[in-house]
């Protein structure tokens, strides 16, 4: 098996991907990930930056445990808890709002107290209607009260905030950096926006273009989620001259 | 109330009809009605009514859970699919009297026979209807369910069921009508009551009221079940869609 036993709470996530190929309709094999190698720290979140179609998404379900099939390892920090918030809010469309987010939940805790998640995501007056009848931006918090009700120690987050207007992402950024920052959960969260990672991580990865592996990796100092929009903006030049850097280099070695 | 107009007109011609022909072969409403009156007074009706109806639900819910889980199969599994499909294809284009015929001979002219035969030709297409049920099962929502570790009882209720939903309902619409029209074969072939015997019969004895009363009465009834069983089921499995603005 790809996913060896944790140690403890404090261990780090440690994803190798040596290589990861799809089959294309056409019978050809497709080469998405290779030589890629993660690690990050126990409580802190990182973020996966990369151009679109390089196979973010598929990282993203190897680090989860849905993908089995590559070459390479898995070690998933804590105990094993997940909580995923995939890119569209994948809700049961014919259960209610309230149920989507109670199923998540392991048998024996059924009854676990959820009205302080459902309060800071602001879902507290939707919770008996059906996902067809919430906007995109409520849809979304749905997922992520989801994600976060099994109280995870892993969560991983896969482009949630795109197609929603600024005003609301800006919103349920500042409510997901609320949530990591109380839970101390290890997340890694994938996108293609770098003002939004820098925003949101303590940690940078950028990907290269397929097959997808890490060019360059960044620590941002704390205080996370709570960056000035000058501060993001001059992150942000600094991260591209390095990112353009590491890509000429890549396209020289 | 347009499905009340059209009901009665359709009494209103069969009247006329009956009036004009005066044929012992065609009797009117009136005739037909004082037969039933007088079948169901004697507890007749009731009575055959009632066996060919437990027949009905006899087979109905034997073919219906084999060929779901048959069809679930089917769908899900490509290697299944591939060695189940000629199977498949041979069952369906199985006359139904043959099946019947082949239930009597080798089981004997009893219950079981009969009601596995009704069964057996049912089958065919409900494993059909949910197959494509399963083919169609989202699989972004199997994932979703992996990863938040969902128990399989719970997948199959919240997750797998919700979404066979439409075929559950059309393959058990399809499956009423279908089972109880092959019931009545099987009766009139081999079994001393039930409607289809009693409606083989009256056959020989050209009785042609008898036999309108009791395809009225198990119209009536199939109608019944179907508005107050398979509809309400049915409304209760939708109403999570949003409702028409």
């Amino acid at each position: 098996m790809n996913d060896a036993q944790s140690a403890g709470d404090a261990a780090p996530l440690e994803l190798r991907i040596d290589a990861k190929t799809f089959l294309s309709a056409d019978g050809t094999p497709v080469e998405v990930v290779r030589g890629l190698e993660l690690r990050l720290e126990a409580g802190s979140f990182g973020a996966l930056i990369g151009p679109s179609g390089c196979g973010k998404t598929t990282i993203l379900k190897i680090a989860a445990g849905l993908d089995l099939d590559f070459r390479g390892q898995l070690r998933r920090p804590g105990s094993g808890r997940l909580g995923i918030v995939f890119q569209e809010p994948r809700l049961l469309p014919w259960r209610t709002v309230k149920d989507n987010i109670r199923l998540a939940l392991p048998a024996r805790e059924a009854a676990v107290d959820l009205t302080d998640l459902v309060e800071i995501l602001g879902l507290g007056s939707h919770l008996a209607r059906y996902p067809s009848e919430l906007s995109m931006g409520l849809a979304r918090r749905a997922a992520i009260a989801r994600a976060f009700a099994a109280r995870p120690d892993f969560l991983l987050l896969d482009e949630p905030f795109v197609s929603l207007d600024e005003a609301v992402a800006a919103r349920l950024r500042d409510e997901l950096v609320a949530l990591t920052t109380r839970t101390k959960v290890t997340t890694l969260f994938v996108t293609h926006d770098l003002a939004e990672a820098v925003q949101l991580a303590d940690r940078l990865f950028f990907l290269s273009d397929r097959p997808a592996r890490i060019i360059a990796e960044k620590s941002l100092p704390p205080p996370r989620g709570r960056r000035s929009r000058d501060l993001v903006a001059s992150i942000s030049d600094e991260m591209r001259v390095l990112v353009s850097q590491a890509t000429t280099d890549a396209g020289r070695g | 109330m347009p499905r009340i107009y059209s009901l009665a007109a359709l009494i209103a011609v069969w009247a006329i009809a009956a009036a004009l022909a005066q044929s012992r072969l065609l009797p009117g409403p009136l005739a037909v009605g004082t037969e039933m009156l007088a079948d169901i007074r004697s507890g007749e009706l009731p009575f055959q009514m009632s066996c060919t109806l437990g027949r009905v639900i006899g087979s109905f819910a034997i073919a219906m859970v084999l060929g779901i889980v048959a069809g679930y199969a089917m769908g899900r599994s490509k290697a299944v699919d591939r060695y189940a499909d000629p199977w498949l294809i041979v069952l369906i284009n199985m006359p139904a009297l043959v099946t019947i015929i082949f239930a009597y001979v080798w089981i004997g002219l009893n219950e079981a026979a009969a009601i596995l035969a009704v069964a057996v030709n049912k089958l065919p297409n409900v494993i059909a209807v949910m197959r494509e049920g399963a083919r169609a099962l989202d699989p972004e929502l199997d994932e979703m369910a992996e990863a938040f570790k969902f128990s399989g009882l719970s997948r199959i209720r919240h997750v797998v069921i919700p979404q066979l939903a439409p075929y559950l309902a059309a393959s058990s619409r399809s499956g009423l009508s279908i089972v109880w029209k092959i019931v009545l074969v099987v009766e009139l072939i081999g079994r001393p009551n039930g409607v289809g015997f009693v409606l083989g019969s009256a056959f020989s004895l050209f009785d042609m009221a008898k036999i309108l009363s009791y395809a009225i009465s198990f119209i009536v009834l199939m109608l019944v079940i179907e508005s107050l069983l398979v509809q309400p089921l049915e409304r209760r499995a939708i109403r999570w869609r949003r409702r028409p603005a």
